[in-house]
């Protein structure tokens, strides 16, 4: 479904990203782990078009290696950034119509919108609220229902349990899950390497821009180099 | 000062704040979604003088039409101007795109003295808009009642563009947060370009009834207006369409009753706005109306 191929990225002259190729295939769960500064943020920018590169990109067989962002959003491939990135100025309901910008068919539009409501129900109730006014997991939910209101084929996530309280973090899980269940293929970035490896299907473990590790979920948790550098042992 | 004459200066500084006001909104939103002062915007505004002065004297155009056709071409020139000198320095330092503004108010100033010649123009006033007309001893020109109400309903077309429909969501989400908004898929140059075209129609309108309010053109005529309009939008706040409309009106009301009421400072009738501004910045950089962080993270 989404496939990167020898990805090389520069920082001025740090080499940052160094011939990453990664494989998503359809309807399933691929994460990245490794520490802070290996370069899983900068891998999920690349694809998305938000920073310069070096390799290809597919996209369900289509090639969008040097398709802008934009146009990366509108063909089905949606990043929810780092930091959640809501628009905190904005109603909880104009932050998922911008998420549905790339779509023009208002019925349609609504009932994705009803959907995201019924997975996420805090965002119903606040949904004449300012972004910013929403808690943090609240506005995790608004980054993630955002990202779904424009029915992407795959999502990108970058650290979507960073800064939540431990049984938020539980939730998000859950809802990757569940959003996994509905068909949509996803690519998960994660510090929390044990709770991404245990809904992984397949995973990658980058170390200094380079990927020195993969398997299944399972065979990564068990693992021993894994257990010892991100599992605490 | 009588009544009368009171009046008179009321209605004088609600077409002047009105006309300010107009400006200020270009500038306001261009600032809000680019964080650029583009300081060709009050060039902008005299091409919308001239062009409604050519289409009139040159075309024959009938005179709705000329207004019409003169409010679409400055639209394009401002969108023109956004595609040819600040979208190539969208990823290049702020300072950048500030510098090449000022080199494009150069520019157009200078083209339209080669084109148009320096010498002032006479704009066409149609009869019902520059009979005066006496109520009491109010001297009434028709196009004091008029400017305040086409600002009026330009400004709330703005607001409902803005407020109400999609291209207007999107500018609210860039002047938020531009990487973010372009991952929503947004089109972030043609909305950018949009944002040029609507100040500009604007800067337009003003630069036409400015011409039939004080009805001589020449092509440095934007300056001032120009520089007062953007004092204006940072007295309101700038990023905030309201505040630009109260900061222009304030600037109007301020110049007009201060000269009405010491008519011995009316030679510094434009420095009051210049001091205006240095005290805002002192005192309230924020302007009147300025952002508020509500963020929580």
């Amino acid at each position: 479904m989404l496939r990167a191929e020898h990805l090389d990225v520069f920082y001025g002259g740090i080499h940052a990203l160094k011939d990453v190729s990664i494989n998503i295939p359809q309807g399933k769960i691929v994460t990245l782990i490794g520490a802070n500064g290996a370069g899983k943020s900068s891998t999920l920018r690349a694809i998305s078009g938000l920073i310069r590169k070096t390799g290809k990109v597919f996209l369900g067989g289509e090639d969008i290696s040097s398709a802008t962002p934009e146009a990366i959003t509108a063909g089905g491939l949606v990043l929810v950034p780092e930091g959640r990135k809501i628009f905190p100025h904005l109603t909880v309901y104009e932050n998922l119509m911008l998420g549905a910008y790339v779509r023009n068919d208002k019925a349609g539009v609504n009932e994705t919108r009803d959907w995201v409501y019924d997975l996420f129900p805090r965002l119903r109730e606040r949904a004449w609220q300012k972004g910013g006014t929403l808690s943090g997991g609240e506005q995790q939910m608004l980054a993630l229902g955002r990202a779904l209101m424009s029915r992407p084929g795959v999502i990108m996530m970058d650290e979507p349990s960073l800064g939540l309280a431990p049984l938020l973090v539980r939730e998000v899980f859950e809802i990757i899950s569940t959003i996994n269940a509905e068909g949509v293929t996803l690519l998960l970035v994660e510090q929390n390497a044990f709770a991404a490896l245990r809904v992984a299907h397949y995973a990658y473990v980058l170390e200094v821009g380079r990927i020195v590790l993969e398997g299944t979920g399972a065979e990564l948790l068990a693992d021993s180099r894994v257990r010892e550098a991100y599992l605490g042992g | 000062m009588s009544l009368e004459m009171f009046i008179q200066h009321f209605l004088n500084a609600l077409t002047l704040g009105s006309l300010y006001g107009l400006i200020a909104i270009g500038y306001t939103m261009v600032y809000g979604i680019l964080r650029l002062i583009n300081f060709a915007h009050g060039d902008i505004f005299m091409l919308g003088a001239y062009f409604v002065f050519w289409g009139g004297a040159l075309f024959k155009l009938p005179w709705g039409l000329a207004v019409v056709a003169a409010i679409a071409f400055t639209s394009f020139c401002g969108v023109l101007v956004d595609r040819a000198a600040y979208r190539p320095l969208r990823e290049a330092p702020r300072i950048s795109a500030l510098i090449s503004s000022i080199g494009v108010s150069f520019f157009i100033e200078n083209l339209c003295i080669v084109t148009f010649s320096a010498i002032p123009r006479a704009v066409h006033v149609p009869q019902w808009l520059g009979q005066v007309h006496l109520i009491g001893k109010v001297r009434l020109l028709p196009l004091a009642v008029v400017v305040p109400i086409v600002s009026m309903v330009l400004t709330s077309g703005l607001l409902w563009i803005v407020y109400r429909t999609k291209p207007g969501l999107a500018m609210r989400a860039i002047s938020k947060d531009i990487e973010t908004t372009r991952l929503m898929g947004v089109p972030v140059n043609r909305i950018i370009a949009i944002t040029f075209g609507l100040g500009s129609a604007l800067a337009a309108a003003s630069g036409i009834m400015w011409a039939l309010r004080y009805p001589q053109i020449h092509p440095f005529m934007g300056v001032i207006p120009g520089f007062k309009a953007f004092i204006a939008a940072v007295l309101g706040g700038i990023g905030s369409i309201q505040g630009a409309v109260l900061g222009g009106m304030l600037l109007g009301f301020i110049e007009i009753m201060i000269i009405a009421f010491l008519p011995a400072l009316s030679g510094y009738r434009d420095a009051f706005a210049f001091v205006l501004l240095i005290a805002i910045l002192l005192v309230r950089p924020s302007g009147l109306m300025g952002e508020k962080l509500e963020e929580k993270v």
